[in-house]
């Protein structure tokens, strides 16, 4: 592995390969402005050009066990993800997986996803998602898998190079008419986790629906999610990361970052273009430019993330 | 022919007590009171039965979703597509319920005696 404080710049073709087959999309941050820019063009000019302190690889909603029309077999697809990451010149330090590893908490669907990312090689950490907590526990098939050294329901937190991840669950005990919840318990832990932390210490924050609300008619949000972004809105870079929704959506607001990553498994419709949310099933060929990974990139002394998410076509 | 005619006629005058409670919303479901899960949402959103009558839910979905008492009183396990769970109302009272993996998705049970 080569030291991660000193890319080559084979990362950085690999970079633009991607972006001449028109399988990236580069999310330029610069000035609290998210501006999505050329592949190749950006990255040479952007923070890319600055030493990248590491990288890390985001897979999100892998639906380990859903077999229907909108893709007869999901683990197929987190197979090519994986066989994608493996195929990287420069491996990512770590994975974070956003949740929703499989589709109904089954314990085989867990081992097939065991299996299947453990060919990565690559050390990986787990939000749950809520098709992660449908076991007879509520949850404990997940904690007893994934759950080591975690609190409550599952969250977390380590440092990376100088980088402070936070891992939330916004998938537990959820209130009837809600949508995601994080609830009391944990907002208190996170409050004593950053407590002491300076401003200047870059934080990562994962969870499997999102911290903003996209869309409150189908559930897409957190409904405490502001009391947790008040504890963060003191450091000066923040960047959110989430699945659930199964498409790229993001947000910027003042130093915090807000991005989803696509499903490994099955689109969803946008926002209000379907009677409801679930699966999409889309002509034939077109599923797999509609899945992806994320890839992302901290630069030392560069406030924000690259994220470049990239689809399995 | 006229013996006929007042059978028809009788028939006929016979025929809206025959026809099962159309909307189950307005009038407590005749027989085997469904809730259809579709769309994510609950259909039904809210259904009238009598005391002693057993709901069943079936899950038209291809996402899977449950049935979560919001008191608790009722759970059933999670539904995949097409499965079903049914609960028998004893007594009268309004039971609110919503699905626990999108709670967003609520619904009632209303039970009179």
């Amino acid at each position: 592995m080569s030291d991660p404080d000193h890319p080559s710049s084979t990362r950085r073709e690999a970079l633009k390969c991607m972006a001449w087959a028109g399988t990236g999309a580069l999310w330029a941050l610069n000035g609290g402005v998210a501006s999505s820019t050329m592949l190749g063009t950006g990255l040479g000019a952007g923070p890319a050009q600055k030493a990248a302190s590491f990288t890390f690889l985001q897979l999100s909603d892998s639906h380990v066990g859903f077999a229907k029309p909108a893709n007869p077999d999901a683990r197929a697809t987190l197979r090519e993800a994986v066989a994608k990451i493996v195929a990287m010149p420069v491996k990512p330090d770590f994975i974070v997986h956003t949740g929703d590893i499989t589709q109904l908490s089954r314990d085989s669907e867990f081992d097939d996803a065991d299996q299947i990312l453990r060919e990565t090689g690559l050390p990986t950490f787990y939000v749950p998602g809520e098709h992660d907590m449908l076991d007879e526990g509520t949850g404990k098939a997940f904690l007893a898998r994934y759950g080591k050294g975690s609190q409550g329901a599952g969250w977390f937190s380590f440092d990376h190079k100088g980088v402070h991840f936070i891992g939330l669950v916004n998938v537990a005990d959820l209130k009837p008419g809600g949508m995601g919840r994080l609830g009391a318990e944990q907002i208190a832990w996170l409050a004593k986790d950053l407590a002491g932390r300076p401003a200047s210490t870059p934080i990562i924050v994962l969870a499997h629906i999102p911290l903003w609300t996209v869309y409150a008619e189908w559930g897409w949000g957190t409904d405490d999610a502001a009391e947790a972004l008040k504890l963060l809105a003191r450091f000066g870079s923040v960047s959110i990361l989430n699945g659930h929704i199964h498409q790229i959506a993001q947000k910027v607001e003042g130093r915090m970052v807000f991005h989803t990553a696509r499903s490994t498994a099955f689109p969803q419709p946008a926002p209000g273009t379907a009677p409801s949310p679930g699966p999409q099933t889309v002509p034939p060929g077109q599923l797999h430019a509609l899945l992806g990974i994320t890839d992302v990139a901290f630069h030392r002394g560069v406030e924000r993330i690259a994220l470049t998410d990239s689809t399995l076509a | 022919m006229n013996r006929l005619l007042l059978s028809a006629l009788l028939a006929a005058a016979a025929l809206p007590a025959a026809v099962p409670a159309a909307p189950a919303q307005n009038k407590p479901a005749a027989t085997a009171p469904m809730v259809h899960i579709s769309n994510f949402t609950f259909g039904p959103q809210a259904l009238k039965i009598r005391a002693g009558q057993t709901v069943t839910w079936v899950n038209d979905d291809d996402i899977p979703h449950n049935v979560t008492a919001t008191d608790k009183s009722f759970k059933s396990k999670v539904l995949d597509t097409g499965e079903r769970f049914s609960f028998t109302f004893p007594h009268a009272g309004t039971y609110a319920y919503f699905c626990g993996l999108h709670p967003h998705m609520t619904g009632s049970i209303i039970v009179t005696a």
